[in-house]
């Protein structure tokens, strides 16, 4: 047995003045004295523990709050109308039709990823998808945004094996398909790699589970794995601080994950909904006992006992302190009426699940935690997990960002001649970022549960929710670091049109937002401005798309000693389908169709995949980008989609219409003749920047000749731009990708060239 | 006819096992590990999945659950019993059909559309293919590579036991390309690929006609239930 003895508040009381360890927990002077101020009396090292953890940067969001507020302020009442949960709760809820209602939400795990890739990746998929099935949902797929270091690095095949290992283990292991994601390399995240992850659930309505621990002497109930020493002070330590090489290892900070547990939680609980013996539901993520009893005590009645001698664990040395902190992971809490509990614990045995009741909820407005017989926490409850500390950080506008928006693309030598053309275009297919990613996604399961609909290589993935009816959603990622490090107000801004614009050529109706704000430190007022600037241009791109932010994650101090990295807004909007069958693939497969490309084509190399992989450049200014084009574009795929017109849809984005035009010709196989004449003579534009320039608002779709006159009307209808620019061709071991006047190239050597870059680095 | 599928803790695929059943004409009972009661059911499929988190090894622990007895009884009386993938190494681990698994030789879980050739259509499960019809069907495991000693492999290889083998690419360094087997009476037959994500247009593998629309898993299931109702009538 341990030889620990828990701190009482007695023991608090009578000792005013003993030195506590605050500024090793991650808290400030001020915001010591500000909790001392609260308690009339310095804190128990429980209480310490609670208030350090929920008062970090990761939990408390207090450096960010200020700004995010603008998600719930900048809304219009047509953005309310599908929105049941918003902001604030475990992920946010739209309404799908049909008495179904789908929850989804994008989280970093980045930090942990770097330091134990594999068991960081692994438990950012194990945590999200707990935030979901908290919801009353049964989580139905997963996908990951992933940004690496250099390719060519030393260090970047450990992150990359271990991540995708750990996603592969984890999110297979659960039986949740994997349906897209993004994969980027940039030297900026050399140090600090980028390990987002995303997940979606389903509900019928009336299964809406909240948070909150409401009906006094309703019990509190532990189940899933349990607590060990695994992840103590991880919220806190790791999420809070950047690595520095001369500080002490933090490897035991990092949690393990077992997706079995996890797997069997998930049906456990679903069953405990199904039989309606759940009140309120919390997962235990970051802060682990500490932010699900304060976050329920808060969001309820405002009461609860809890006896910390109840907590099941796998280590029985653990201190009272550690208990509360430990981020052990595949447990929930839930509140349960007294009379159900049996119904209850039978549910639980059924699948094995270990149990424990703590405690039950009072109207006492306290959170009073006993440990031996002795009160080690009293605290209001709100003022651990709601009214921590704000910040409005020091904000300046870089220094630098004035030079580096003057070095436009422009002044770069761009290709004229055939054979120049082909090798660049080719250089783009292979570059890392561009290229083939199979060697990661054949890793992922998309095909379990049987409702995939899309899923990588298309624009967005896709998952059917009701058998009968074949109503689905669609979701899609993006995130430009490149864009947003010249101008991070336009870059998000970007990156949620062009998620908007993937979930519209899958013939979805985007209809909400979920983000992850990956940044350097706030202590920074660059990076704070930078955040600043990003969130107001997400906030106002969504106003102007009329789509709601149901929720997200804030990630800071993703930098590496001084050196930020890009600021990565990673935003995923959710649309909505009448039946998946009417879904548009993002690549043609047959041969004789028309492929027009929609909208504008303008001098758009600043920042741009050509920019950076053929002249390795960042400067100037990002594209351009109208969201009421973006909403006139979705609207007519959408009609289209409705009268089955086009054969495919492919947006345009990284790598501009050579890019779009290769991964087209490369998914089935079947080639095109394609001809940029009419987009140079319309556009004003030369056939380097027809193929590689990343305006916005642009499409390819393919058009069977039939539909042709009806395809028109739609686009001339909405005054749409629109040009026909080639025609599919034969596929078979001769297809070639035709730029006529200009190159040829086999889709064979394409697809080689996209094919070797990856497993030449990884393989 | 019924069909039974068992959920064992960490099963994964059982919806879609339902789902393939459902689709081929039969009526799926869901059942579950810890039961001993087969439910009265004329099948009986062994779903992929993690069961147990493949700890021990992959199969292992599950193959001895409650319901297993039942199973194997049924099995050694003659019921058709279908093993997938995970399934799959229950039946070898509860020693229905010959061989083991190993890890991937390449190390890491695959996910692909794989093209098998039907070795023997004889067999309760295949008996509405053709003889060497190949076929395509998602295959997705971590520890997929078939391994048995020589002689077993001679006997089962003489015997007619091995019901498919990979085409093209042997994607886990299986033995002989082995890919699914069958025990000698040919009612038993587990398989690493997975026939019920090929079941229903839209959301199977790709082929040349169309994305996500090969069906060829149908006939595993449409080779036992429909021939059930054919004898029933």
């Amino acid at each position: 047995m341990s030889t620990h003895v828990a701190d009482t508040v007695e023991n608090a009381l009578a000792t005013p003045d003993k030195v506590q360890p605050y500024g090793a927990l991650g808290l400030k002077d001020d915001e010591y004295a500000e909790i001392r101020k609260i308690l009339g009396r310095r804190p128990t090292s429980g209480e310490l523990a609670m208030y350090s953890v929920m008062w970090s940067e990761h939990c408390s969001y207090k450096s960010s709050k200020i700004y995010l507020r603008q998600f719930g302020q900048k809304v219009s009442e047509k953005m309310k109308e599908k929105l049941m949960v918003g902001m604030g709760e475990n992920a946010g809820v739209v309404d799908v039709g049909e008495g179904w209602a789908v929850t989804f939400k994008v989280e970093s795990h980045n930090h942990p990823s770097y330091i134990e890739p594999f068991q960081g990746a692994a438990t950012g998929v194990g945590g999200i998808v707990r935030d979901i099935i908290s919801m009353g949902a049964r989580p139905v797929a997963v996908m990951d945004q992933l940004r690496f270091g250099a390719i060519d690095h030393p260090d970047t095949p450990r992150v990359l094996h271990g991540v995708v290992g750990g996603i592969s283990f984890y999110g297979n292991c659960l039986g949740l398909p994997n349906i897209g994601g993004e994969t980027y390399f940039d030297s900026c995240y050399q140090g600090n790699p980028l390990v987002n992850a995303l997940s979606v659930g389903v509900l019928r309505h009336e299964d809406l589970h909240l948070a909150n621990a409401s009906g006094v002497g309703n019990k509190i109930v532990l189940f899933g794995a349990r607590t060990g020493g695994d992840g103590i002070g991880g919220a806190s330590i790791l999420a809070s601080d950047s690595f520095d090489s001369t500080g002490p290892t933090k490897r035991p900070a990092v949690q393990v994950g077992d997706p079995f547990a996890e797997k069997v939680l998930i049906e456990c609980c679903l069953e405990l909904y199904r039989e309606g013996l759940v009140e309120g539901i919390q997962d235990l993520g970051a802060a682990g006992i500490s932010c699900a009893t304060s976050e329920l005590a808060s969001n309820g009645d405002g009461g609860m006992f809890v006896e910390l001698d109840h907590v099941l664990l796998r280590d029985p040395t653990l201190t009272a302190e550690e208990i509360l902190m430990s981020e052990s992971q595949e447990r929930m809490m839930a509140v349960v009426k007294p009379e159900l509990l049996d119904q209850f614990m039978a549910v639980v045995n059924k699948w094995d699940v270990e149990t424990s009741v703590l405690g039950e909820v009072t109207d006492t407005g306290r959170l009073i935690i006993h440990h031996g017989g002795e009160e080690i926490v009293n605290v209001d409850p709100r003022t651990v997990a709601i009214d921590g500390p704000v910040y409005e950080r020091p904000l300046a506008y870089p220094t630098w960002i004035d030079a580096l928006n003057a070095d436009s693309a422009d002044k770069l030598a761009r290709p004229t001649s055939g054979a120049d053309l082909k090798d660049q275009f080719l250089q783009l297919v292979a570059s890392p970022n561009l290229a083939d990613k199979s060697l990661i996604t054949t890793q992922y399961d998309y095909f379990v549960m049987g409702n995939t609909a899309l899923s990588f290589p298309d624009d967005a993935g896709m998952i059917r929710v009701d058998e009968e009816s074949g109503l689905g959603f669609s979701i899609a990622t993006d995130a430009n670091g490149r864009y947003c490090q010249l101008d991070p107000y336009q870059g998000a801004r970007l990156a949620l049109a062009e998620a908007y614009r993937n979930v519209a050529v899958s013939g979805a109706v985007p209809a909400a937002v979920t983000d992850c704000l990956n940044f350097g430190s706030p202590e920074n007022p660059e990076v704070m401005w930078q955040f600043k600037r990003a969130v107001e241009g997400l906030a106002d791109g969504c106003l102007e798309l009329e789509i709601p932010v149901t929720g997200g994650n804030v990630s800071f101090y993703n930098q590496t000693g001084d050196a930020p990295i890009h600021p990565t807004p990673v935003v995923g909007v959710l649309g909505v389908i009448d039946d998946v069958a009417r879904r548009i693939p993002s690549s043609w497969q047959d041969e004789g169709n028309n492929i027009y490309l929609l909208g504008i084509t303008r001098t758009e190399l600043d920042g741009s995949a050509w920019a950076g992989t053929i002249h390795n450049h960042l400067g100037g200014l990002p594209p351009m980008v109208d969201m009421g084009q973006e909403k006139e574009l979705a609207d007519l795929l959408h009609g289209a989609a409705i009268e089955s017109l086009v054969l495919s849809a492919h947006d345009l984005s990284d790598g501009g219409l050579g890019q779009a035009l290769a991964e087209s010709v490369m998914r089935f196989g079947v080639g095109a003749r394609v001809w940029l004449d009419e987009i140079i003579e319309r556009d004003g534009v030369d056939a380097a920047t027809a193929l590689f320039s990343e305006s916005t608002g642009r499409v390819i779709v393919s058009v069977p000749r039939e539909d042709d006159v009806r395809f028109l009307g739609l686009c001339e209808a909405r005054n749409y731009p629109v040009l026909r620019i080639g025609v599919t061709d034969q596929g078979g071991a001769d297809a070639k990708l035709d730029i006529q006047g200009m190159f040829e190239v086999t889709v064979d050597e394409i697809r080689q060239r996209s094919n070797e870059t990856l497993p030449k680095y990884f393989g | 006819m019924r069909v039974g599928v068992i959920t064992f803790p960490g099963s994964l695929d059982e919806r879609d096992a339902q789902r393939a059943v459902r689709l081929a004409g039969g009526t799926p009972v869901a059942l579950w590990h810890g039961a001993h009661d087969l439910e009265g059911v004329e099948a009986i499929i062994l779903p992929g999945g993690f069961s147990y988190g493949d700890y021990l090894r992959a199969g292992s622990i599950a193959s001895h659950a409650p319901i297993m007895a039942e199973v194997i009884d049924a099995a050694h009386k003659g019921m058709p019993v279908l093993g997938i993938c995970n399934g799959f190494q229950m039946l070898a681990e509860a020693r229905l059909v010959p061989g083991a698994h190993g890890r991937n030789d390449c190390g890491t879980f695959v996910r692909r559309d794989q093209k098998l050739i039907v070795e023997n259509n004889t067999t309760a499960w295949t008996k509405d293919f053709t003889q060497g019809e190949e076929i395509i069907i998602p295959l997705k495991n971590a520890d997929g590579r078939f391994v048995a000693d020589a002689d077993t492999i001679k006997r089962i290889e003489d015997n007619g036991q091995v019901t498919f083998r990979y085409v093209g690419m042997n994607p886990n360094g299986s033995l002989d390309d082995i890919a699914g087997v069958s025990n000698e009476a040919g009612n038993v037959v587990g398989l690493m690929p997975h026939p019920e994500h090929a079941v229903e247009p839209g959301f199977g593998p790709d082929t040349a006609q169309a994305m996500r629309s090969g069906l060829d898993g149908l006939k595993f299931f449409t080779s036992v239930i429909q021939s059930t109702l054919l004898a029933k009538a």
